[in-house]
């Protein structure tokens, strides 16, 4: 009995930590790891933080050395979401490694890293991982003598202003961003092969990236427009990854600029509240009918319908777009067509299936900026024409019907004669 | 009153000949049935090698689908993602046999599963095979040499090779069918009856249902009437027996699907055509000739001839024109290798890549025939002493059957009926001969009261029936010339023929002038040839061709190791993967992986795409990386490669690998064949190019080769592997059998991030330098 009622209340202490799990159902984020340096970031950061937990997240704050932190715990993950605020860190404490958060985003959980100037080894390796290389000079910060902040007062223009944001409302929230970003830290490059990891805020083509302490001896390596200073990541399996080189740009020192705003919606995308895409109700039938057939045959005509939603942060919205498009693809695509939407979230086309039979596949590649990739395909085979379903009497043919049967009679006819006459 | 006596006596004889021969001839058939259950024996009753478990799996389809489904069959599973419309490209004579055994089977209450019926339906069709060989032989040399020659063919190696229990290949029917329509055509040519042109053309339909040999059937006969003709036999026998078969032949064929309008459209047919509009011009002369007087006809013959030259020029030259119009001119590779054996070599690479479409080497002649190879010669001579329409046709089966055989060892099987109706001749002569002079001698020495008793001794039956059928069949060729219409022809005839037999019963007398010891020698070394024959075929049925190659064993001192790997493969593929999953492999295994493991492949052993085959090719010799992306565009899941390096097993992929070279780099030019050769040679050792070891199949059959003997030493190869330590990126090891000898890999998914360029430097390097490494240094070795 009272082992009973342990398990009793054992899975009723677990229901609500699943509940707010991550899932395709409910793809935003709800239990965030934030590993720190020091415990002062929860409290220098704490307007950023604050936006967070205001959207319904819960934050656990840990010090990147502890040895007590794990990402997972009898191989089920504790969180859906990692924040990396500890650029200074040289080896995490716990069961946590650069692999184990490799692994991590590859299960399909997000991540934040931020950086600094004094970033360490560890950190640019996972950023590595990621697609994302960092100024490899140590000592190296951005330095712009012409966008940089006013309210700097060094001198030495580290801290400067950037506006130059990627152009997409579904990143970035479709609110323009007013103020520029002030940003201090360091540059990182992409791989432009790379076509996964996006540059959201890209520095000013007067930019540069060098040690700002040391007089200037050789060219840098990264100037201009090259130098990222945040980018985003979106793996193949949509998992989100958010990376900058400056871990005071979330602090709360940069009142008047755009940060806030910024990275609000920045985190909201990278914690699946805005562009998260599902398709459902794939079906395909023949015009006129209702049910899926096994196989098709080739000149048939057919109706391919999908129904396709965004995730809003709360519920799924119908996701409405002219540009979705279904292949019937053989090798090749035979047919391409876009989707006609209701409006509702159900795209629909009636095409008519080639003259090839073979195995063909219901293709629908959606890959659009900033929204989770959809790619969904369906086998379908394609037969030839039965025996019987060719015409069963050419009109074209008449001429040779003729011929033979008259043929026949005359062949009768002669035979009958030739054996009795006489 | 004594004559009445000899009648009678004759006629028990007769009786008594017939009981026996029907006797015989059952011992024949149990005979050429249980020589091929060795298989079933020595293994079990499986289907083998890979042509039959696609026959199996159609059989099996035909057998829950019915005939209509099965004749729209469009398979889905294999040539992906091209599919194959199987039912209009299989020759169904085979599964419909075979299914309608087991449809009679099953309704007769007798519940055989699909397999049985399958295993063991070539063995029953030999023995048919045997009894058709005996009606074919006796309608050219009369029952002796009908009983011999079926003997021989039960038990021929060449034949069993194909026919085992459990190698259910068109084949196993085909050759029954093949015998059955030359026997029906024969029997026609001597009767000159419709009724068996009707049945002839019948057999012809079931020949072109069973077997894509049927061509050979449809220029051997037409080329017989030709011979005819030139020679100056044509009757209206020959007209009977050839124009029935050429026009509802070809209506009949035309029915199958996978040859429809090729029955009149390509040049494997247009000789039948040719030879009967020659008929026709040969019968209308005869005819002509019979109503005009010899001026008239005179006359006639220079209008005719000239006018005729005429338009026949003008239709060869259109012919001819339309024709060469096709690159191949008409005529399928397969056809065309055939006629010059160098051209598959030359341009069809995969046609050239089958073993069975080599040329054979001499000893396979006296592995597969044996001493039937010495006494086909004497059946030659034998076919000639007297010639008439029937052995001139057997003389020209046995002659173009032996070039077709020189060119392709598969067709040393058309080659061995030909071969045992000759030896068969030649035995029944030899003993016809030596046995009547022992007669001869004997009445001699015991004088002639006490050779009439003795005459009634079982021992000397055989002979005596035969020379009943001498004489019958010397009655036919006298008899053919008084049922020509034409009187000048027929006294002409007649007179020759006259002539004819006389020198003939003269030589004959000669010959049996032959002394007794010579005789009783010579009868005891034909009966020691034929039990050497008989033993080399129960070694060859026991030993040589029993295997299934499914399974496979070998004897070592440790005692007897049975390979069971492909099964194994296959059941792993079978229970482990996803029902839709794609499987690559070299096409060899794509009937078995689709009969046995249920899995969609990419290629199979129907090599109808030549440009698929080389996609498969080319990923098999490409770096892994590019071969991942051939792959991964064909949405394969897994491949499959049989490698023999760690057991000995010679036909594994590396072995076959210099065909995936060759039959990608025909369609895919990047593949260079001497970027895979050092000295001219596939080298897997440290001497290998580095576009060897870097490709795929390399790779796929090495993986982890050095962990089992720490040295990596391939058996087959007999030589230390030249890459032992290598990690796979884009593939991973999912299944090795327990031999080794069937590896599965599956295609890892792409990565889910791309890297960046910093940091761990030395990994980052280490790939893409080696793949530039490997396509500068692709010149240097041209």
């Amino acid at each position: 009995m009272a082992k009973l009622l342990l398990y009793l209340t054992l899975a009723t202490s677990l229901i609500p930590l699943f509940s707010v799990a991550f899932s395709p159902e409910n793809p935003t984020d709800r239990r965030v790891l934030v590993l720190v340096d020091d415990f002062a970031i929860k409290s220098s950061h704490s307007l950023y933080f604050g936006s967070l937990t205001s959207r319904g997240f819960q934050l656990e704050f840990k010090l990147a050395d502890d040895p007590n932190i794990g990402l997972q715990r009898y191989g089920q993950y504790l969180y859906d979401a990692l924040v990396l605020f500890c650029p200074s860190v040289e080896r995490f404490g716990g069961s946590i490694d650069v692999a184990s958060i490799v692994d991590f985003v590859d299960s399909g959980h997000d991540l934040i890293v931020a950086a600094d100037s004094n970033a360490s080894d560890l950190i640019r390796e996972v950023a590595t991982e990621c697609g994302v290389d960092f100024d490899e000079d140590p000592a190296a910060m951005v330095i712009d003598h012409i966008n940089y902040a006013v309210s700097n007062f060094d001198g030495d223009h580290t801290l400067i202003a950037s506006d130059d944001f990627i152009k997409a409302d579904v990143i970035l929230g479709s609110k323009k961003i007013e103020a520029p970003v002030l940003f201090q830290g360091i540059g990182h490059s992409l791989n432009p092969a790379n076509s996964l990891v996006l540059k959201v805020l890209s520095a000013s083509s007067s930019a540069y990236s060098a040690n700002p302490k040391s007089k200037l001896s050789n060219p840098p390596s990264l100037t201009g427009s090259a130098i990222s200073l945040v980018s985003v990541v979106q793996a193949r399996n949509n998992a989100r990854i958010l990376i900058t080189g400056s871990l005071s740009m979330f602090s709360n020192r940069h009142e008047k600029s755009g940060n806030e705003q910024f990275l609000t919606e920045i985190s909201k995308w990278v914690f699946h509240e805005r562009g998260h895409l599902k398709a459902v109700n794939v079906r395909h039938h023949k015009v006129g009918e209702s049910d899926e057939p096994a196989i098709y045959r080739i000149n048939d005509d057919l109706e391919y319908s999908v129904e396709i939603y965004e995730w809003s942060g709360t519920s799924w919205e119908p996701y409405v777009s002219d540009d979705v498009q279904v292949q019937f693809y053989m090798m090749s695509p035979y047919v391409l067509k876009t989707l006609s939407t209701d409006q509702k979230g159900h795209y629909s086309a009636e095409f008519k299936v080639p003259d090839v039979y073979g195995v063909f596949q219901f293709k629908v590649e959606y890959q659009r900026l900033g929204y989770t990739s959809l790619s969904l395909s369906k086998q379908i085979p394609v037969r030839p024409y039965r025996h019987n379903e060719y015409e069963r009497f050419l009109p074209a043919a008449y001429p040779y019907y003729g011929s033979a049967f008259s043929m026949m009679a005359g062949f009768f006819i002669f035979t009958i004669v030739h054996l009795y006459s006489k | 009153m004594a004559a009445a006596a000899k009648a009678g006596e004759a006629t028990l004889r007769h009786a008594f000949g017939n009981v026996l021969s029907f006797f015989i001839l059952l011992l024949i058939g149990v005979l050429a049935f249980s020589i091929r259950l060795f298989s079933v024996i020595k293994y079990e009753s499986v289907i083998h090698e890979f042509d039959p478990y696609f026959n199996y799996r159609v059989t099996q389809f035909l057998t829950k689908n019915g005939i209509y489904d099965f004749w729209n069959w469009f398979d889905d599973r294999t040539w992906y993602p091209l599919g194959r419309v199987i039912g209009g490209t299989v020759y169904p004579g085979l599964t419909l046999t075979a299914g309608t055994i087991w449809w009679l089977l099953n309704s007769l209450n007798i519940p055989l599963s699909v397999e049985t019926v399958c295993v063991f339906t070539a063995p029953i069709f030999s023995a048919f095979a045997s009894w058709a060989t005996y009606l074919l032989t006796k309608e050219v040399k009369g029952a002796g040499a009908g009983l011999t020659a079926a003997a021989l063919l039960a038990m021929v190696p060449s034949y069993i090779s194909r026919s085992v229990a459990g190698s259910y290949d068109n084949e196993a029917v085909a050759i029954f069918a093949l015998i059955i329509t030359f026997y029906l055509y024969i029997k026609t040519l001597n009767t000159g009856s419709l009724f068996y042109a009707t049945l002839n053309a019948i057999a012809y339909f079931y020949m072109v249902c069973s077997w894509g040999g049927y061509t050979f059937i449809i220029n051997l006969i037409p080329m017989h009437v030709l011979l005819c003709i030139v020679t100056g036999r044509y009757s209206s026998r020959l007209y009977i027996a050839y124009a029935p078969l050429v026009v509802l032949g070809t209506l009949l064929a035309a029915l199958v699907p996978v040859v429809g309008f090729n029955a009149v459209m390509t040049s494997e047919h247009f000789a039948s055509f040719l030879v009967f509009i020659i008929l026709h011009v040969v019968a209308l002369v005869y005819y002509i000739k019979g109503i005009l007087s010899p001026k008239m006809f005179k006359v006639a013959v220079t209008l005719v001839v000239s006018v005729g030259l005429v338009v026949c020029c003008a239709v060869i030259a259109i012919l001819v024109a339309l024709v060469a119009s096709s690159p191949t001119k008409g005529w399928s590779g397969r056809s065309l290798s055939l006629l010059d054996p160098t051209y598959a070599s030359k341009y069809i690479p995969i046609i050239a890549s089958v073993s069975e479409h080599q040329p054979p080497t001499w000893p396979s002649y006296f592995m597969d025939i044996n001493v039937l190879a010495f006494l086909v010669p004497a059946g030659i001579i034998a076919c000639f002493l007297p010639l008439s329409d029937a052995s001139s046709f057997v003389v020209l089966y046995i002659v173009t059957s032996v070039y077709f055989s020189g060119v392709m060892v598969r067709l040393m099987l058309v080659f061995a009926p030909a071969a045992c109706i000759m030896s068969g001749i030649a035995l029944s002569q030899a003993f016809d001969v030596f046995t009547r002079s022992i007669k001869f001698q004997l009445l001699r020495i015991l004088g002639f009261s006490e050779a009439d008793a003795g005459d009634g001794s079982s021992a000397n039956v055989v002979p005596e029936n035969d020379a009943v059928k001498v004489d019958k069949s010397e009655e036919t060729i006298k008899e053919r010339p008084s049922r020509k219409n034409k009187k000048k022809e027929k006294e002409q005839m007649e007179k020759a023929q006259a002539e004819k037999t006389s020198a003939k019963s003269k030589t004959e007398k000669r010959l049996l002038v032959l002394p007794m010891e010579l005789s009783v020698i010579g009868l005891l070394l034909l009966v020691f040839m034929g039990a050497f024959y008989v033993v080399h075929c129960v070694w060859a049925a026991a030993e040589a061709y029993s295997a299934p190659s499914i399974v496979l064993t070998s004897y070592t001192h440790e005692g007897l190791h049975v390979f069971d790997d492909f099964r194994e493969a296959y059941a792993w593929l079978r229970h482990n993967t996803e029902v839709d999953d794609k499987v690559a492999s070299w096409w060899d295994y794509g009937y078995q992986t689709t009969a046995m493991a249920n899995r969609t492949v990419i290629v199979d052993n129907n090599t109808w795409n030549n440009t698929h085959i080389a996609t498969v090719g080319t990923a098999m010799s490409s770096p892994e990386k590019a071969a991942w992306e051939i792959f991964n565009s064909l949405d394969v899941k897994y491949v499959l490669v049989v490698f023999g390096g760690l057991v000995g097993y010679p036909s594994d992929d590396i072995n076959k690998f210099l065909w995936m070279v060759r039959i990608g780099g025909g369609v895919f030019p990047h593949i260079k064949e001497p970027d895979y050769l050092r000295d001219g040679q596939y080298r897997i050792d440290s001497q290998a190019t580095p576009t060897m070891l870097n490709c795929l199949m390399y790779k796929l059959s090495y993986y982890r080769f050095v962990e089992t003997d720490g040295k990596g030493f391939d058996r087959v190869r007999r030589t230390e592997i030249g890459k032992k330590y290598f990690k796979l990126t884009h593939f991973e090891e999912v299944f090795t059998t327990h031999h080794w000898m069937v590896r599965i890999y599956k295609l890892k998914p792409s990565k889910n991030r791309i890297r960046g360029k910093m940091k761990k430097s030395k990994s980052r390097t280490s790939t893409p330098s080696s793949k530039r490494s490997g396509s500068r240094k692709k010149n240097p070795w041209q």
